[in-house]
């Protein structure tokens, strides 16, 4: 028993160093510390009206659909 | 809130570099930078295909993660923006991006290189919108007009789409639909990864 309990410790001690760990790198974001920019409907066209901002992106982005311009 | 995105249907692009040509003129870009190229693959034989290129604007940019002076950062419409006042000009971005976007002005002898220079989304840069300043460093501040990038709405076939992610997957998914073959979003898996899975969302189960 006590033979086993010695051979039990050696054993946890002599293969403590072959766990597996990860390999895959992972890259960590940095953070931003440059200056700060606005957003884009805070200006006189859209005098911070975002609604209005997004509505001419929403029809600007369907201009690009020739199947709604022209019809099927 | 849109997310902006760049999509290249390269069963319409005929390769005329109207995109290419549309980005230099309205962001005054200098010789030797070229935001925004045409790459054909198999030139001349039977087949051939042509894609338009440029900074895809990634949800998780290489870019961001190697710039050792942190000067990029993400709008909140997802577009990909630096500030050239912190650059140092190393060149890890261009290493680390899979599209080949950054670019570099020659700014002396013995390939000294300038500050990095890429596709804005035609959102300018960190300064007073549509200021002297923004446009010498970052071009034009279409997005702050309302108006979407140049290259995609100049684009004569409509092979080149920019916009809200949804709004241009859905054209591009209804016309690949209509004509029955060519739904390759090239460059999509790269540059906004996979649809991502919910994480309260079970899993099926598998029998054994």
């Amino acid at each position: 028993m006590r033979k086993l309990v010695i051979a039990s410790f050696v054993a946890a001690f002599a293969l403590s160093a072959c766990g597996d760990k990860e390999g895959v790198v992972v890259y960590k974001q940095g953070s931003y510390s440059g200056k700060t920019d606005g957003k884009p409907w805070e200006n006189a066209a859209f005098a911070g009206d975002k609604a209005k901002w997004e509505n001419s992106i929403r029809v600007r982005g369907q201009g690009q659909n020739e199947y709604k311009r022209v019809g099927d | 809130m849109a997310r902006m995105k760049f999509l290249c249907d390269s069963e319409r692009c005929i390769e005329c570099n109207g995109c290419v040509t549309a980005c230099k003129n309205e962001n005054e870009v200098p010789w030797g930078v070229n935001r925004r190229r045409v790459v054909t693959l198999g030139d001349g034989m039977p087949g051939e295909k042509s894609v338009s290129v440029a900074c895809m604007h990634c949800s998780d940019a290489p870019c961001m993660a190697v710039c050792p002076v942190d000067c990029f950062y993400h709008t909140d419409q997802g577009v990909v923006l630096h500030d050239k006042d912190m650059c140092i000009g190393c060149g890890y971005c261009f290493y680390a991006c899979p599209f080949g976007a950054p670019q570099y002005p020659q700014s002396g002898a013995f390939g000294q290189r300038g500050k990095m220079d890429k596709c804005t989304f035609c959102a300018g840069g960190p300064e007073a919108d549509h200021s002297e300043e923004e446009f010498k460093k970052y071009g034009r501040n279409r997005l702050a007009e309302g108006k979407l990038p140049l290259c995609a709405e100049m684009c004569s076939t409509k092979a080149l789409l920019g916009g809200d992610g949804d709004v241009v997957a859905d054209i591009f998914r209804d016309r690949a639909l209509k004509r029955g073959k060519g739904g390759e979003m090239w460059g999509w898996g790269s540059a906004y990864g996979k649809p991502e899975q919910k994480p309260d969302a079970k899993k099926p189960e598998v029998k054994s």
